[in-house]
């Protein structure tokens, strides 16, 4: 089911957005750059110290990749966030496409452009469940189900750091006005380093599950093109409502595939996303569970 | 930049409310067109005609267009290479369909055609704004995507899903050549700067901008959200039509719907934003660093295959 996955990618968008007001366009870059990283490192690891463990890789691997996440937010902070309080949300946003074209570029120059495996051992044979409860059952994979559970136990915890946490409150502050929250003496630069490691860790988790389902190549970062009708439907402020608009979107994408498709000529999932949520904002701006737009002159 | 207006004086309102009002103004702009109307044909190569002459004009009209929707009216759109495939294959099958249509109309319906496409796809911008319009306006650019390569219809049924352009004539002239070719360009972007540059200093201009300051203070004091934001979608999308129609017919000479990508719409942006939001001069800035960036640094940086990658 690719709701779910979207639903990780969106939350990505989500945290940062909630957290700087920034619209972070190399969220999908930064899906592929933690995926790539991800899967040569855990293919190098075993070359290079000769465990064989598939496990103590994989676990390597991941602790490798998210160090380089971290990297790159202390890095993205301070070249280029910084210069950059208090400016518009636009230019913000065109910083994060330069970001974000940087990073696929760089992130294949380092890693290779081939398309890698990650293997980190869920079980893809689909199951049968619920067959006591209705004739035939439902034909459920249990990747998906993981999924499901690591996008659950994220937003759990996410959503604990938001509300109460000193830091989490300072975040929504500076989300609100830069200046202000400078004012009151929340450090900005460490509150953004903090933010992009979050989102380069929500990254890596979406990068691993995409990868270990479809293999890690290019076209992961156009997966935030994707995922951008979510965070619409759901609301930008709104962590939950990138879980529920990324499981609307999931399965209207492939609803609207099956059942209009035909009619058409096929193809249609890719704007069908965009026009569900264009449709959907018409009668509620704000999105499902965004918080209320208020206007003040 | 490097003269203050001191020392002149208007002694009439005609004068006060000309187009350029300071003398230097008005002497560099017509040195300026005179030099591209008469120098660059006598002094530029072929090269630099197709490589960076051509796509720079038909870039600065796009970017032109987008400035007005982005920069005057305030309404960031990522839909910009949409709006210029619907010119693009508008006036291509004005021209291919219509025996004996002439370029000029042919172009300027493309144009129509982007406008009625730009005016639905800007009815979001009523309700939502900032980046949720961006978003919305993205829903254009794949659903352009999507139209131009699924529906063979607009491709004259051509098995092989390219458009290619037209023999191209005017006024029973054929336009051959990179110096017709580049005049006629050059024509279309003056015309049309001319009338921005108009527009935007007009009642209409001023809505806009009062539009992108503060739109619910503009509908206090009287100004149509509706009708300002749409007319603004309508006459970029215009713009954008022409210029898209161009790119087809003048630079690409073939083309499939992957040249009007998201791509495509995002180097728009970035012409605007670099060039300067809300300025027309800033739109030919903008377009000539995204154009020539990549070529210049192709030329002097041999062996960087990552450069040419943009």
């Amino acid at each position: 089911m690719a709701g779910m996955l979207y639903a990780l990618v969106a939350l990505g968008f989500v945290l940062i957005f909630k957290a700087s007001g920034v619209f972070n366009f190399a969220q999908g870059a930064m899906v592929l750059f933690a995926a790539l990283a991800m899967a040569r490192f855990a293919e190098w690891i075993p070359q290079w110290t000769g465990i064989e463990n598939q496990i103590v890789a994989n676990l390597a691997a991941f602790a490798i990749a998210a160090v380089i996440m971290f990297m790159a937010a202390w890095l993205i902070e301070r070249l280029v966030l910084r210069y950059l309080v208090n400016q518009e949300g636009t230019t913000l946003l065109m910083a994060t496409l330069g970001i974000g074209y940087f990073m696929e570029g760089l992130g294949q120059s380092f890693f290779g452009s081939e398309i890698y495996r990650i293997d980190i051992g869920m079980p893809k044979d689909p199951v049968l469940i619920l067959e006591k409860t209705f004739e035939g059952g439902v034909m459920v994979n249990p990747e998906d189900l993981i999924a499901a559970a690591i996008g659950a136990v994220l937003v759990a915890a996410l959503a604990i750091f938001f509300q109460k946490t000193t830091t989490g409150r300072a975040l929504r502050a500076v989300a609100d006005d830069h200046q202000a929250a400078q004012s009151v003496g929340i450090p900005l630069s460490r509150i953004w380093f903090i933010v992009w490691c979050v989102a380069g860790v929500v990254a890596l988790v979406a990068g691993m599950i995409w990868g270990s389902k479809l293999g890690v190549q290019f076209s992961l970062a156009t997966l935030a093109l994707r995922a951008l009708p979510v965070v619409i439907l759901g609301g930008l402020t709104s962590v939950p409502g990138a879980i529920v608009g990324g499981l609307i979107i999931g399965v209207g994408e492939k609803l609207s595939e099956v059942y209009l498709g035909p009619f058409v000529g096929g193809g249609i999932e890719i704007w069908f996303a965009y026009v569900l949520s264009l449709v959907f904002l018409l009668f509620r701006p704000q999105g499902l569970f965004g918080e209320k737009i208020i206007d003040r002159v | 930049m490097f003269y203050r207006e001191n020392g002149q004086f208007k002694t009439s309102y005609r004068a006060d409310q000309q187009i350029f009002p300071i003398s230097q103004d008005r002497i560099a702009v017509l040195a300026i067109l005179a030099f591209a109307f008469i120098g660059v044909p006598l002094l530029a190569s072929e090269y630099l005609f197709n490589a960076i002459l051509i796509p720079f004009l038909v870039m600065s009209l796009a970017a032109l267009g987008l400035n007005l929707l982005s920069g005057y009216c305030g309404q960031i759109s990522l839909g910009g290479a949409a709006f210029m495939a619907v010119g693009a294959y508008g006036a291509y099958n004005f021209i291919m369909r219509v025996p004996g249509m002439p370029l000029p109309l042919a172009l300027l319906l493309g144009g129509v055609c982007a406008t009625v496409f730009g005016v639905f796809f800007g009815l979001p911008s009523l309700r939502v704004r900032g980046l949720y319009l961006a978003v919305a306006t993205l829903a254009a650019q794949f659903f352009a995507d999507w139209v131009f390569l699924r529906i063979k219809w607009f491709m004259l049924d051509n098995a092989s899903g390219s458009a290619a352009a037209p023999h191209l004539e005017l006024l029973g002239q054929t336009i051959q050549g990179d110096v017709p070719r580049y005049l006629f360009c050059l024509t279309v972007l003056v015309i049309l700067a001319l009338l921005s540059k108009n527009l935007v200093r007009s009642a209409i201009g001023r809505e806009w901008m009062a539009m992108r300051d503060m739109d619910v203070a503009a509908a206090v004091i009287g100004i149509r959200p509706m009708y300002a934001k749409l007319s603004a979608f309508a006459v970029s999308s215009f713009v954008l039509g022409i210029a898209g129609g161009l790119w087809g017919f003048f630079y690409l000479g073939a083309w499939e719907p992957a040249a009007f990508s998201l791509d495509l719409s995002l180097k728009l942006l970035f012409m605007v934003i670099i060039g300067g939001l809300g300025s027309i001069m800033g739109s030919f800035f903008g377009a000539a660093f995204i154009v020539v960036l990549p070529i210049a640094l192709n030329q002097f940086l041999p062996g960087s295959p990552a450069c040419s990658a943009s």
